[in-house]
């Protein structure tokens, strides 16, 4: 099978995913990748469970089926843990960031994963969000701890991304707090 | 909105397509927003609002009026365009056929969805393929940039004096129109003298040369003037593919009537529409990593349809699956079934033919899925025999 790196983002309407898998997307291809970035849309409200996906490559990406294996699942809000099927379809190496309080042993214990199997990150991206941004968004800390942990894409891509393209839509104090966001998710998401 | 690098930039499918109406700006858009092709309307009144485009936007009370505004004024002699997707298609129905009997020249992008009921908002081509048979060119696309290219291609097409008729350009809904994809846009400036100036030879406005359209015709005429149309969308066939071609001189990406993929000595082939030919593009890779001879066929222009050059194309094969999202509910497959099987017809040695209905309603189709289908095409290739003529899949 070709080679992709597939992304999964779990949130409920509202937490940002959809817009989390576009700025992932965005600042991959400014990095010179091919990406895919896109919604699975159910009923629409607010607080219902969304799911967002993500591949990126280094040639052009012809699949365009969902993605039901990804390697990285990031969890905007852990009450979805048990519920929305987040580790379902994930390979022994999956890397799961949650926004929780709590430890990653404790995340690696509700969703269920056996010792060893996959990688286990947390940071408090909601109180992240609320400090940084004025309210609880946490798209942005977990795009930052997405940085840290992972290869995927660096910090300074995301940021340059945000402040180049969005200056237009989002006054400065909305651009400067979602970098802030980020550098903050990058230093303080936490492994077991 | 526009994040470009190395001449690339990450849209999806919607905002693509109004980025293409905004290049092409259109004299008149009526406009009447449903999901999946919401975007297009939304991006396109910021143009309006913007003043990045002279159109004029008008706001209708159903898509029923949306295309009776299109019809009114491109009769007055202005370039049309408008979007619309699955119950909004179906309640331009009645206005679909007075486009194309009057030879408007109206390009409208349809964003496929599952037509109700039961409702659904997800992509299938029930939409398109219930208006296959209005008189409307239509083209369909895989990708982001190919929904993109397809605007300019179909307004040149449509405008050619050779063929003067309605064109649709048909991208799925969620899975094209809401990805972001890698896209290469075109230069305004070369994107306008690619589609040239609407020059209408007819219209109600030009008093000098008074017409009427959609005149009252009896036994004494209306067949003159539907074998005239019948002509006309015969010669949109020829049209497509050297607008195709010249497409391509200019901008890098040439398009034909279809895409073969590694179709020369394919013995198993998949014929399919629109973004899960992507998907099955990488079926038969990993296919011919095992020495098998799979390939695909992915029709752009279904209307008209090159009969003639998809039965060349395919005429080595010896097991075909077509692979309709779409169910006719005529009890014998998908109209891409029974539109290729006739088409192979002519053949002195006819290939084997099957139908599978897949995808309905936005059901995901996987690369296995298009495994299992090859699979199948092999065993009938070995037999000569067709076990199942049809039957669904991803089920």
């Amino acid at each position: 099978m070709e080679n992709y790196i597939e992304v999964r983002w779990h949130g409920r309407a509202q937490q940002g995913v959809v817009t989390a898998a576009k700025l992932l997307g965005e600042a991959c291809l400014i990095s010179g990748k091919y990406v895919q970035a896109f919604p699975e849309f159910g009923p629409e409200r607010m607080g219902a469970p969304v799911r967002a996906y993500n591949r990126i490559s280094d040639e052009p990406i012809r699949l365009h089926c969902q993605v039901t294996e990804p390697k990285y699942v990031l969890i905007a809000d852990p009450t979805l843990i048990g519920v929305a099927g987040v580790a379902d379809g994930t390979p022994k190496d999956a890397v799961f960031i949650v926004n929780t309080t709590k430890t990653a042993a404790e995340m690696r214990q509700a969703l269920g994963l056996a010792n060893g199997a996959g990688r286990v990150y947390t940071l408090d991206a909601g109180k992240i969000s609320i400090e940084t941004i004025g309210r609880a968004m946490p798209n942005t800390p977990l795009l930052g701890a997405l940085a840290r942990v992972t290869e995927i894409i660096k910090l300074d891509a995301l940021i340059g991304n945000f402040r180049e393209n969005y200056a237009k839509k989002f006054s400065d104090k909305v651009i400067e707090g979602n970098a802030a966001a980020m550098k903050r998710g990058f230093e303080e998401v936490k492994g077991e | 909105m526009a994040i470009a690098t190395k001449g690339q930039t990450g849209l999806t499918g919607n905002t693509a397509v109004a980025y293409a109406m905004k290049q092409i700006n259109p004299d008149v858009f009526p406009a009447y927003p449903i999901t999946p092709s919401t975007a297009i309307v939304e991006d396109f009144a910021g143009f309006v609002a913007d003043g990045a485009v002279t159109s004029e936007l008008i706001t209708v009370e159903s898509e029923h009026s949306a295309m009776s505004a299109c019809i009114g004024a491109s009769a007055a002699g202005a370039r049309v365009m408008t979007a619309t997707s699955a119950q909004g298609l179906a309640l331009m129905w009645e206005m679909l056929y007075i486009a194309s009997g009057m030879r408007l020249p109206i390009v409208i992008a349809n964003v496929n969805r599952a037509l109700s009921a039961p409702i659904n908002i997800h992509c299938d081509h029930s939409d398109s393929m219930g208006a296959r048979d209005s008189g409307w060119i239509q083209l369909y696309s895989e990708t982001v940039q190919e929904a993109y290219d397809n605007m300019f291609m179909a307004m040149r097409i449509a405008e050619d004096t050779n063929v003067l008729l309605p064109a649709m350009v048909c991208f799925d809904g969620f899975i094209t129109s809401h990805a972001i994809e890698n896209i290469t846009l075109v230069e305004d400036a070369d994107a306008r003298e690619f589609i040239g100036q609407y020059k209408p030879g007819h219209s109600l406005l030009n008093v000098d040369n008074p017409a009427t359209y959609g005149a009252m015709t009896l036994q004494d005429t209306y067949i003159t003037f539907k074998h005239q149309q019948s002509q006309a969308i015969a010669r949109a066939k020829g049209v497509a593919a050297s607008v195709g071609a010249e497409f391509g001189k200019k901008f890098g990406r040439a398009y034909g009537l279809f895409e073969g993929y590694r179709l020369e000595d394919a013995e198993e082939v998949i014929v399919i529409l629109n973004s899960a030919a992507g998907t099955t593009k990488v079926a038969v890779d990993e296919l011919r990593k095992q020495g098998k001879k799979a390939g695909v066929l992915r029709p752009r222009l279904f209307r008209p349809f090159p009969f003639e050059e998809i039965a060349k194309a395919l005429s080595g094969a010896k097991a075909i699956a077509c692979l309709d999202r779409v169910d006719s509910m005529s009890g014998f497959g998908g109209p891409l079934f029974n539109e290729v099987r006739s088409a192979l017809y002519e053949l002195d040695k006819r290939p084997k033919v099957m139908s599978r209905i897949y995808g309905l309603g936005g059901r995901d189709y996987k690369v296995k899925d298009a495994l299992e289908v090859y699979a199948e095409l092999e065993k009938t290739a070995a037999s000569g025999k067709v076990e199942t003529l049809q039957k669904y899949i991803t089920l």
